[in-house]
């Protein structure tokens, strides 16, 4: 019968192994990340980028964020809540991670509507229809302008705006500053330029407060 | 192949073939543990000649395991295609990584590219070459039980 035991004891010392290491590499790698988010502080935030919450707030989430992406979707109105909830304590800023195909030309619409002033009521129309437009085998961005039709906006401006070099290139500062931070899935997460190491809301929520109560101590 | 009745051929309880068929369903074991490793904790994600490995390897584990608990010499049996179609792909891969084939050849869609040189362990490892040399094993060990299940 001690056979039987050795496939479990293998079994057991295997999974062991497994997890151990895991634990081990999971803590490498997020004092390597957190490495990279010191040595490239700069990257995270740009005067470009669109602010949600009290500009001058003393806790800014810099989120890296895929229109197509929905673990997004799913983040973004409890993202809104922590900013809304903190009383002007904390900024969400937005860079771009687009990681799917087709979430260039969402970027580009959103951005468009931004130059309008609607940039929150489009992200939220193309977040809400994202089910839509953003199918990972057939993403169809363009889609989004039919979400964005009475929002009160000038589409034919907005068509030529979404084309601009402008935002092309600010695109293109948020994907080397996203390749710079080693952010590799969305929504990737910094507050006050710590990475956000186990993913997760509630996760997110602690940091948040850990650092809103570090601004609070003078 | 063989004609053998399978109730006959167990060598009776934990027969002979129990050792080396646990030594194949060890490596099918920490071939899978480690392809998790990699792919999960890691972050390496798995091109598409490392899924279909991954198909012939994963279920080894079950299949081989439930051998040794049951003493069932038919394990071995059932092991063998597996085995066998994994060992191909794992050649394959091999060929591909080295440049021998010319990678157009595979649909590497998403995922990483299967001729990835990132697809190295330790620096110079290649995981194909992992693969290839755990497959033989599990064969050559296959082969032995199998043997002995008959004798």
């Amino acid at each position: 019968m001690n056979k039987k035991w050795l496939v479990v004891g293998a079994v057991a010392a295997v999974v062991l192994a497994f997890v151990g290491g895991a634990l081990v590499f999971k803590d490498r790698s997020a004092q390597e990340v957190k490495q990279v988010a010191q040595n490239n502080n700069e990257a995270l935030v740009r005067a470009h980028a669109p602010v949600f919450g009290n500009p001058a707030a003393k806790v800014t989430i810099v989120e890296f964020f895929d229109p197509s992406c929905e673990t997004c979707r799913a983040f973004y109105p409890l993202v809104k809540r922590i900013v809304n909830a903190s009383f002007g304590q904390v900024r969400l800023v937005v860079r771009y991670a687009p990681l799917h195909k087709g979430s260039d030309t969402a970027i580009q619409i959103l951005e468009a509507a931004r130059l309008q002033g609607k940039y929150w009521e489009a992200l939220e129309r193309a977040l809400v229809d994202q089910p839509r437009w953003a199918a990972h085998h057939n993403p169809q961005p363009a889609l989004i302008w039919d979400s964005l039709t009475d929002l009160g906006l000038d589409m034919a401006k907005a068509r030529a705006d979404a084309a601009s070099p402008a935002i092309a290139q600010a695109l293109r500062q948020d994907i080397a500053d996203m390749q710079a931070l080693q952010v590799k899935q969305t929504p990737g997460f910094f507050v006050n330029g710590t990475p956000l190491r186990d993913f997760g809301e509630a996760q997110l929520k602690a940091l948040v407060d850990q650092e809103v109560a570090k601004a609070r101590v003078p | 192949m063989s004609t053998e009745q399978p109730t006959d051929q167990l060598g009776g309880h934990f027969g002979r073939f129990w050792a080396p068929l646990f030594l194949a369903w060890l490596i099918a074991l920490l071939a899978t543990a480690g392809a998790l490793f990699l792919g999960e904790v890691m972050g390496m994600t798995p091109c598409v000649l490392c899924w279909y490995q991954r198909i012939a390897m994963f279920p080894l584990v079950v299949v081989l395991g439930l051998g040794l608990l049951e003493a069932d010499g038919r394990s071995v049996r059932y092991a063998m295609p597996l085995a066998a179609a994994g060992w191909a792909i794992a050649l394959y891969h091999c060929l591909v990584f080295w440049g021998l084939v010319t990678e157009a050849l595979v649909p590497c869609g998403k995922g990483g590219s299967c001729a990835d040189a990132e697809m190295q362990i330790v620096g110079f490892v290649p995981i194909p070459l992992l693969s290839v040399a755990a497959f033989t094993m599990i064969l050559v060990l296959l082969w032995v039980s199998k043997k002995e299940v008959k004798t």
